[in-house]
């Protein structure tokens, strides 16, 4: 399920997104070591990771969470029928293998055998059948049952076999169902609030639940009986460390060994050769982007050459150097570069002011009055552009570009507001010209949701208003279509569509920049981040620090 | 007089809550793609939010009244009793020390000020106060820390307790608490000087122009019996009152002093509480904050009444 969730998880809302901890999805790239540092040495059991986290989690039962800390820890926990692998294609996890039918509306998983649940009892199809009811039963209060209200019926065939069928073709189907499995014989029968599930979480996964200390840390054991074998490291500590300087600080002085560092970190205060010495830093794009949409309804925008003239006056790479210190790149539309949907040769819009300054002159604003701002029939361009508070980064965007957009003529005024007031007072009734906010990424191209025009009504998220009978089409076939390469085809098409239309201006993808301890042996970037092969991390002996 | 007092706090606040924009199930359904409108109307259900207002309130004071604060929306669905009581202790700790350190020294501060006054001493201890005042506690916390825990390595940096503490003995475990407690001790306590000790020095200052004090001299007392029997009792009156308005300030936490040491406090579950529209934890956190209050001005009353014979009579 974390792979579900994460896909589409918010870039983190209340705090930075470049110093959420729990990132470590995508393309990993691995900052330079020096090739004398290599030593050989052997793998070996032990040792304790302790990670630093912003958050806490928020519950034990991650089916029934939204934050990521909850989702980070749950993947240490639990297991899904499939999974993304490092290459970020689906493999099987608790499923050995799978049958999609012809027609794509029924799928049929083929389990592990002899896996077992922390406690001992045997994993099996009534599990799998049962994390489905739970999801969709009504009591359980979860944000996350619509993929599932989707399918139309769950047949255990049997102890090891289980047919999912649905009522029409879901190109997303199969990877919903990488939902982390519950214990059916824990949690049947009981509620959220009986259930033991919420206080000692139970699964199949590599590492077991030990300790969790509201607000201060979540401790986490090696699962000796792992079906893919045990862990090397023995223990996980995940220290709930609000503030990001004491974090650093933390590190610096070795009460850590893991955590996000953000731009301003990653560049200038971590340069040192001692630092260099007792950490490794790590740097791969991560699953979101940061982007300036337009209210689409509101007649200043409703000109393409106008929006399109916006995107041109906006330099992204200033964005990108002013505020990430150059850890970033240019977005060029709705999907991560390096995906096999992401569609590079898209129309780009790079910095050109005097290009823009035509094209706003062949839509009608010009500086008739000499004041320095573009008018139009006796009115002069200025909007406001909005975006929520406690994102430091997202108000320098803006301030950049209301300077950038000065040059052009436009006058940009920038307001701020609280989390809550910003989503329902102006994001979901509309009452915005435009806005600079951030998406996460999915892992599937599908995005429904967001830029199908039938998703335009209040509180759904289409909420720049932008309808396209082809970008429609194209979504809609998306999704019913399993085959990869015709899929391709369609959000190839839908990216050409959004480049020539500019409904929103896309800015950047930002980087995750994880630093760990250099203690840790085989850690390997690769294009789903770091921490896929997190089993088979080991601190070898000689350099082991916690015993107990 | 108390009860119809607290009744109308829990009305204001019940009703300011709600009047904030949010719910408490935006924060899972927010810009979420998942989250479709039967969702959201489904978990509004779950939470009892579908109801009427007064319907909610109602349902909430009848729990209260026999001690049910309910349980919180966040997904772990503790009791808030049980959430409150898990940070209540540390901040009650935190506190309660920094209060002692304050007043043990800020009273002796404010005497050696009021005695001294415009002397040396009393001009470079005002300095001090007002520096410890004027300083911004995150800045001078994390300079502290960096001297103390990364370059010379002596204390901790943050937390309330060591990673490792399963095989130390009582005394061990006491000591290591105890130094994970000397930074965010000297901090808070660094700016809490200025107040009482400025307080203390003009009720000294005041005292020691009283008639009786002139008495005092006349009958030949020395100098130490009448500053410290005759002037001092009478200058601690007014602190009295203090103490007994710190009652309630004892459970409230700072939020951004627990975020710079990662201590799990009331300051930080409040702030969350709130950020999340928890409604019931922050129900339940106010209401424990109102009484304590009202209990804080009435132990104030009393004690005043106790060591003031002029009040008693009257």
């Amino acid at each position: 399920m974390n792979r579900i969730i994460r896909r589409i998880l918010l870039v983190v809302m209340l705090s930075l997104v470049i110093t959420s901890c729990g990132n470590k999805d995508g393309a990993g790239d691995k900052a330079a070591i020096p090739a004398d540092k290599k030593v050989d040495y052997k793998p070996a059991y032990g040792d304790t990771i302790v990670m630093g986290s912003i958050g806490d989690i928020s519950g034990l039962i991650p089916h029934i969470t939204s934050d990521g800390s909850s989702q980070e820890i749950g993947s240490y926990i639990y297991n899904g029928l499939v999974r993304y692998d490092k290459n970020l294609n689906i493999e099987g996890e608790l499923a050995e293998s799978w049958d999609i039918s012809e027609d794509g509306l029924k799928i049929t998983f083929y389990l592990r055998k002899g896996v077992l649940w922390h406690d001992g009892e045997l994993f099996t199809a009534d599990d799998v059948l049962f994390t489905y009811k739970f999801m969709v039963d009504p009591d359980t209060p979860t944000a996350y049952a619509g993929d599932f209200l989707m399918v139309k019926s769950v047949e255990v065939k049997d102890l090891y076999t289980i047919e999912v069928t649905y009522d029409e073709p879901f190109a997303p189907a199969l990877i919903s169902l990488g939902i982390w499995i519950l214990p059916k014989h824990l949690m049947e029968g009981k509620t959220l609030k009986t259930t033991s599930l919420a206080t000692q979480p139970v699964g199949t996964g590599p590492f077991k639940f030990k300790q969790w200390l509201p607000k201060e840390k979540i401790v986490l054991v090696a699962n000796d009986n792992y079906f893919e074998g045990r862990p090397y490291i023995d223990k996980i500590i995940n220290r709930i460390i609000p503030d990001t300087a004491t974090m650093f600080l933390e590190l610096q002085s070795g009460g850590i060994d893991f955590m996000g560092l953000d731009p301003v970190q990653y560049t200038k205060q971590t340069g040192s050769a001692k630092f260099n010495e007792k950490f490794n830093k790590y740097k791969y794009l991560a699953n979101g982007y940061t982007y300036m949409g337009f209210n689409l309804t509101n007649d200043k925008f409703k000109d393409k050459r106008v929006r399109q003239a916006i995107d041109y006056s906006i330099n992204k790479e200033a964005i990108i150097k002013g505020v990430l210190f150059g850890l970033g790149r240019v977005a060029t539309g709705p999907y991560k570069p390096e995906t096999w949907f992401h569609n590079s040769a898209v129309k780009k819009y790079p910095y050109n002011p005097k290009k823009a300054k035509l094209l706003l002159a062949e839509s009608g604003w010009k500086d008739t009055n000499d004041d320095g701002i573009l008018d139009k029939a006796g009115k002069p361009f200025e909007f406001t552009i909005i975006t929520n508070q406690g994102n430091d980064v997202r108000r320098k965007v803006c301030e950049i570009i209301q300077a950038q957009l000065k040059q052009v003529g436009i006058k940009v005024e920038i307001r701020i507001y609280e989390w809550a007031t910003f989503i329902n007072e102006f994001v979901n009734k509309k009452k915005f010209e435009a806005l600079v906010l951030g998406w996460g990424l999915s892992r599937d191209p599908d995005a429904y949701d967001i830029w199908h025009s039938s998703k335009t009504k209040e509180g759904e998220l289409n909420f720049v208003t932008y309808k396209n009978k082809e970008v429609d089409e194209m979504l809609e076939k998306g999704r019913t279509t399993f085959d990869q390469e015709e899929r391709k085809k369609y959000y190839y098409k839908f990216q050409e569509i959004l480049a020539e239309e500019v409904p929103y201006v896309f800015l950047y993808v930002a980087e995750a920049l994880p630093v760990i301890s250099s203690r840790f042996q085989e850690i390997e970037p690769a294009p789903s981040g770091i921490t896929h092969n997190f089993i088979k991390w080991y601190v070898p002996k000689e350099l082991q620090v916690y015993k107990e | 007089m108390m009860v119809p007092l607290l009744f109308g706090i829990t009305v204001i606040s019940f009703g300011v809550m709600h009047l904030a924009p949010g719910e408490p199930i935006d924060i899972a359904t927010d810009l979420n793609p998942k989250a479709t409108k039967e969702m959201k109307e489904r978990l509004r259900k779950y939470y009892g939010l579908d109801r009427p207002l007064h319907v909610q309130y109602f349902d909430w004071v009848q729990k209260v009244v026999v001690l049910d604060f309910g349980d919180s929306f966040s997904p772990d669905g503790k009791p808030v009793l049980t959430k409150i009581k898990e940070s209540l202790p540390k901040t009650i700790i935190i506190n309660v020390l920094s209060m002692a350190v304050i007043f043990f020294l800020a009273i002796p501060i404010g005497i050696m000020s009021a005695t001294h006054q415009y002397s040396l001493i009393d001009k470079l201890t005002t300095v001090f106060v007002f520096i410890g005042f004027a300083t911004p506690t995150f800045w001078l916390a994390i300079l502290l820390m960096i001297l103390f825990g990364v370059k010379l390595g002596i204390l901790p940096i943050s937390g309330w307790s060591s990673l490792y503490t399963a095989n130390f003995t009582t005394a061990q475990k006491f000591i290591d608490v105890s130094k994970h407690l000397v930074l965010p001790i000297f901090i808070s306590s660094f700016g809490g000087l200025a107040g009482i000790s400025r307080y203390m020095r003009g009720n000294m200052l005041e005292v020691i122009r009283q008639d009786y004090i002139l008495t005092a001299r006349a009958k030949g007392l020395k100098e130490r019996v009448v500053i410290y029997k005759h002037a001092l009792r009478n200058a601690l009156l007014p602190v009295i009152t203090i103490i007994g308005f710190s009652i309630p300030a004892l459970i409230g936490g700072s939020v951004i002093f627990e975020t710079i040491f990662a201590i799990p406090g009331m300051g930080m579950l409040f702030y969350t509480s709130v950020m999340s529209r928890d409604y019931p934890v922050i129900m339940g956190i106010l209401v424990i904050g109102a009484i304590l209050t009202l209990i804080g001005n009435l132990v104030a009353d009393i004690s005043y009444a106790f060591a003031d014979p002029r009040i008693r009579h009257e």
